[in-house]
């Protein structure tokens, strides 16, 4: 019932739009930060502890960037960002929505005349799916880099290998995964906490319950959605 | 009569419990229309009620002559450009400036120029005696300046209906009657139907016009102010003479 309410005929555009690029601005500059240091991080552990794994064995070494690559691109990038932006940007619209229901901001628009299922979630749900593939593509780019930091200077395998390695192989499809999952990640970790904070009820307690239920809920349906996507699109 | 909204036989209820036994009454227009009584009488619900935020279990609600109870969504929306609530926390947006919250629904639903816009909300912002408190966030405002800023935001875009929620709750005495004589000068200055839910004494007896008397759900009294002390229903006196010092000062009146 939200959605349908939500997919509504906006009553201004230009308001919606002005909303949505502010939401836009939030989600993406807002969760940089937070995104690039777990990609960095993210890359670094994949890279040593594959090379960890591959050491003495007959696998050439330039595999390790192929497997680094192919991981942030096709899982970690889109899975492990979005898991935690769902606890950072799905709990800060759960948190807000909330908010504005308990002291009564959702009614003085509704009073008004705004369809609030519409203004204050259509804005957060096309600035997610518009932002989140890109902070997705930043974080593979820059787990790849940290692959690179934790390999290469540490003596694990040279420049060229890593180069090499990230450079073989390359699947355009794997790179269409990982935009499908961002963009069906960010719906999730958008319109769930946004259903938690529009119909809470109560006080406080109940505002604190509606927001790790947002996170909660989210993370779970971001793993089933991870594995769906993985069956649909890898067979 | 225009504007004129008219409830018939409304019922309430929240799973077991009835809040709400078959209040009917009219709320005219150009005149302050208090609902009254007790804490749980059904004020909020019923005032809910009336604009459309609660849906009633039974009855009708007229506005003029559209039945208010069997709109759609889109349809409700339209008659809200009418509406203007004041809330009893003033509902604010905190993000936003006093003139932001203003000129939203100028934003949202007009094609003025921003000219214009400022032009309207420095009109209504004079209304209510705050010029130049523009920039000022509700936080950096005291709670009476929040309730004027609410009663702004409310008549920004003319509303023929006018809905307030206890105005007057967590105001000092003084401010209180502001409040009230600003929500009865913009009703007759505007000629609009004012609806003011209140359990506030001063209120009733200085902005009462019409004022209904809700005792566990249902009518209890309908009159005015001056109807108020002449009546001998011992609901209505029980309400209004509630405190004992007011009871000492009315027998030393009668005697």
């Amino acid at each position: 019932m939200m959605m349908k309410q939500g997919i509504a005929r906006p009553e201004n555009a230009r308001m919606y739009i002005k909303e949505t690029v502010r939401q836009m601005y939030d989600i993406g500059v807002g969760s940089l930060t937070i995104v690039v240091l777990i990609a960095v991080f993210m890359g670094a552990v994949a890279a040593l502890q594959f090379a960890y794994q591959l050491g003495g064995q007959t696998i050439p070494m330039y595999y390790i960037g192929y497997i680094v690559r192919d991981f942030a691109i096709i899982e970690a990038a889109p899975t492990i960002t979005c898991l935690v932006l769902a606890g950072k940007v799905g709990s800060n619209i759960a948190a807000e929505l909330g908010g504005m229901r308990q002291k009564e901001h959702l009614d003085a628009m509704e009073i008004m005349g705004v369809n609030t299922a519409s203004y204050m979630i259509m804005p957060r749900v096309v600035a997610a799916i518009l932002v989140i593939p890109a902070l997705v593509v930043v974080a593979a780019a820059i787990a790849i880099v940290g692959g690179y930091v934790a390999v290469v200077p540490t003596g694990y395998l040279m420049h060229e290998e890593y180069i090499r390695g990230i450079r073989v192989f390359f699947e355009q499809y794997n790179v269409f995964i990982m935009f499908v999952k961002a963009v069906v990640f960010a719906f999730i970790l958008t319109t769930i906490p946004a259903y938690q904070g529009y119909y809470v009820k109560g006080g406080s307690i109940e505002l604190g319950k509606a927001s790790t239920n947002a996170v909660v809920l989210s993370d779970i349906l971001i793993l089933l959605a991870d594995y769906l996507v993985a069956v649909l699109l890898t067979n | 009569m225009i504007n004129m909204i008219r409830v018939e036989k409304i019922y309430k209820s929240f799973e077991d419990t009835e809040v709400l036994k078959g209040i009917s009454t009219v709320f005219e227009k150009g005149k302050t229309n208090l609902i009254i009584g007790r804490s749980g009488a059904g004020k909020t619900v019923m005032l809910k009620i009336l604009v459309g935020l609660l849906e009633p279990t039974k009855g009708t609600i007229w506005y003029d002559e559209t039945d208010f109870t069997n709109l759609n969504k889109k349809q409700m929306r339209a008659i809200r450009l009418d509406i203007g609530m004041l809330f009893q926390g003033s509902a604010l947006f905190d993000s936003m400036t006093v003139e932001e919250n203003i000129r939203f629904a100028l934003d949202m639903f007009t094609k003025m120029t921003p000219k214009e816009k400022l032009h309207r909300v420095n009109e209504v912002l004079d209304r209510v005696e705050l010029e130049g408190s523009n920039q000022k966030y509700p936080s950096e405002i005291s709670g009476g300046m929040q309730k004027r800023v609410g009663i702004a935001r409310a008549i920004v875009m003319k509303p023929k209906y006018l809905f307030c929620d206890e105005p007057n709750s967590g105001l000092d005495p003084k401010t209180a009657i502001l409040i009230d004589k600003l929500i009865r000068d913009i009703t007759y200055d505007q000629n609009i139907t004012t609806v003011i839910n209140t359990h506030d004494m001063n209120s009733v007896m200085e902005i009462g016009d019409q004022i209904l008397l809700l005792h566990q759900g249902k009518k209890a009294w309908e009159g005015n102010k001056d109807e108020v002390l002449e009546s001998d229903n011992e609901l209505i006196q029980d309400f209004i003479f509630a405190s004992p010092f007011l009871r000492k000062l009315r027998a030393k009146a009668m005697r």
